[in-house]
């Protein structure tokens, strides 16, 4: 007869709180885990739709993300000729705001050349931009559908195709629209100083501005060699797809991934600490029942055995209910939680080993107990 | 007694006390009593007196202050220490227990209480749960034999924890106020239960009791005073 069943069937409720609880705050520590993970991923996903080799920027600068940058749209012809380089594409960035029947909508525009690299990774529904003007492909988190106009600047777009997952690293949905537009767009929301001086200036060159050009590099040639040679010209700053994402993952997000990670730190220090007082307490309140089995002449394996069990039975319980809580619920979230089965399975691997360690820590004050005591009124 | 085969229980010179110094209790004071096989002997004295501390001490529960004990001739207690290193195995094998109050597991039902000894001494899951449920029959609490304690009135669980004293056939068996919680005519058929394990186990039985509706049912009656035998 398993004593440790025995004891959990007849005091299921509280057994079952008990694990409620257990998996919330696991559930908890699981979102926690997830949002720090999701942050970095959404952080990154601007810079790996493309997916490009290098990145062509202002010259002393970490651009598009980390800092400004303005280029002149022809770079990305001579970028294009550079020896090694297969394709090369200019892009635009610029946050908008606009309305939709929900509100007021942040959105992160960026502006590509169709055909050339920079634009969506994968459509989910609907089509890509086919018309230059005024199509605009959105993510799916902004929550319009295909067919609805959207206003941005002083034009209206139509939305012609939805993405899913592609945000800003503030969380922002991405929006895809044309260079041009992306141009017009980035002139009319110039402060009017600045628009001024422009218009004066008169000529096409001087709004032909891209925020940095992407290129594509041969399989057969080196990158960082590509790469030299791009930077030696003037006024030219390059980054690798591999330094990109480091400037993203390190410098963007750098306050808000410490912070988190600060958070998930104390989390997991105040879960342990919790499981931990879970389980001794548990031990602790079965003091008169351990000293009856002692008196009734029960070895310690069996004592052991009834406070082990029921630490790891909650412990299993109790997390099982919390992946299975985060599952369900990591898509409610406002931005995207990733749940990494490395993370659940050392989580799980932590909970199993506090458990232990709390329990034994219980019992070993459970087999001191005075056996006379279980004699005491 | 002189010639007859070893006392069951032998106490020699038995001081126990509790705490030292202000705190300290004398619970015994240098008893000495015999109880051998198929005796059943009362034990009777006012409220702290150390009855209890007697039983404890032959349970092989609490360790005497100085002194002896030997249980089945063997020393079990000696020169200020347990001379047996497996005193739970023991306690499994030759010692039952009826506690002052009766201290069953309060998650395992009546058969389970009982059965759950057996189980440890080795017996098989069928054995033990046939065995539970004629004791629990033979002390009539048969149809509570799947109550938890809690749904038990104070004498049948004291019954029930008297099955499970029983389930080893223990050689030596420790009473404390077992029919404290029964009306008289139940503390009757404990008794003659009691004197029925004592003759047919050749067992020794040591009953704690301040009930004088059975006080002519044992074969001696030892009084405690103050920590002593009088
Ligand atoms: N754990 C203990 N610590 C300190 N003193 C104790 C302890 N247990 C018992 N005593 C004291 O030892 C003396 C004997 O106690 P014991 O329990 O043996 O009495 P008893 O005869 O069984 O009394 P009762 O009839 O009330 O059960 C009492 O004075 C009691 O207060
Ligand atoms: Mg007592």
């Amino acid at each position: 007869m398993n004593l440790a069943i025995r004891d959990i069937r007849h005091n299921l409720g509280r057994f079952l709180l008990t694990c409620l609880g257990l998996s919330l705050l696991l559930a908890i520590v699981l979102s926690m885990l997830g949002i720090y993970r999701g942050l970095v991923a959404e952080s990154l996903t601007l810079a790996r739709a493309p997916a490009v080799d290098l990145w062509v920027v202002e010259t002393n600068t970490r651009g598009p993300f980390a800092e400004a940058s303005r280029l002149p749209g022809d770079v990305r012809e001579a970028v294009a000729r550079v020896a090694g380089v297969t394709e090369a594409g200019s892009l635009t960035f610029q946050s908008v705001e606009t309305e939709t029947t929900a509100g007021k909508l942040r959105l992160y525009v960026v502006g590509f050349e169709p055909g050339r690299p920079g634009g969506p990774a994968a459509i989910v529904e609907g089509r890509a931009i086919a018309q230059s003007r005024y199509e605009v492909v959105i993510d799916r988190s902004a929550g319009v559908a295909v067919g609805e106009r959207i206003r941005l600047g002083r034009r209206e777009f139509r939305v012609v195709g939805l993405t899913a997952r592609q945000v800003s690293s503030g969380g922002d949905p991405v929006a895809f629209i044309t260079l041009r537009d992306s141009q017009k767009l980035q002139f009319e929301l110039a402060p009017p100083a600045a628009r001024r001086e422009l218009a004066r200036g008169g000529s096409e060159a001087t709004s032909d501005i891209v925020n940095a050009v992407v290129a594509r590099v041969s399989p057969d040639v080196p990158v960082a060699a590509v790469a030299d040679g791009v930077r030696r010209w003037k006024h030219l700053a390059v980054l690798t797809q591999e330094e990109q994402e480091t400037v993203l993952s390190r410098s963007v997000i750098e306050r808000a991934r410490r912070q988190i990670g600060l958070f998930t730190s104390l989390l997991l220090i105040v879960s342990t600490v919790i499981i931990a007082l879970i389980v001794y307490t548990l031990t602790i309140d079965k003091t008169r029942e351990i000293a009856t089995l002692k008196l009734i002449g029960a070895p310690d394996r069996v004592i052991v055995g009834l406070i082990m069990q029921q630490a790891l039975a909650m412990g299993a319980i109790g997390f099982a209910f919390g992946v299975a809580f985060i599952l369900a619920a990591k898509d409610g979230f406002p931005r995207r939680v990733v749940v990494e089965s490395p993370d659940v399975l050392a989580l799980g691997a932590a909970v199993v080993l506090v458990c232990i360690l709390a329990s034994s820590l219980g019992v070993r004050l459970a087999l001191k107990v005075d056996p006379a005591t279980a004699l005491a009124g | 007694m002189a010639n007859g085969p070893a006392p069951l229980i032998s106490f020699v010179d038995v001081s126990k006390h509790y705490g030292e110094g202000e705190t300290r209790v004398d619970a015994l004071r240098g008893v000495s009593f015999t109880v051998a096989a198929g005796e059943v002997v009362g034990l009777r004295g006012p409220s702290g007196s150390g009855k209890t501390t007697v039983l404890n001490i032959v349970g092989c529960i609490l360790a005497p202050s100085s002194g002896e004990l030997r249980l089945a001739g063997e020393p079990v207690f000696s020169e200020g220490r347990w001379r047996r290193s497996d005193l739970r195995g023991l306690r499994l094998a030759t010692i039952g227990f009826i506690f002052q109050f009766h201290n069953l597991l309060p998650f395992l039902t009546s058969t389970d209480n009982v059965a759950l000894v057996l189980r440890l001494a080795g017996e098989s899951a069928g054995t033990a749960k046939r065995r539970a449920h004629e004791l629990l029959a033979y002390l009539d609490v048969g149809h509570r034999r799947n109550a938890f304690p809690a749904q038990l009135s104070g004498g049948e669980a004291q019954r029930v924890a008297i099955a499970r004293a029983l389930a080893n056939r223990p050689r030596i068996i420790l009473a404390d106020e077992p029919t404290a919680a029964l009306d008289s005519q139940r503390a009757q058929v404990v008794m003659d239960l009691l004197r029925r394990v004592a003759v047919e186990q050749q067992a020794a039985i040591v009953v704690v009791t301040h009930d004088d509706k059975i006080v002519n049912r044992f074969d001696r009656v030892l009084e405690l005073r103050d920590g002593l035998l009088i």
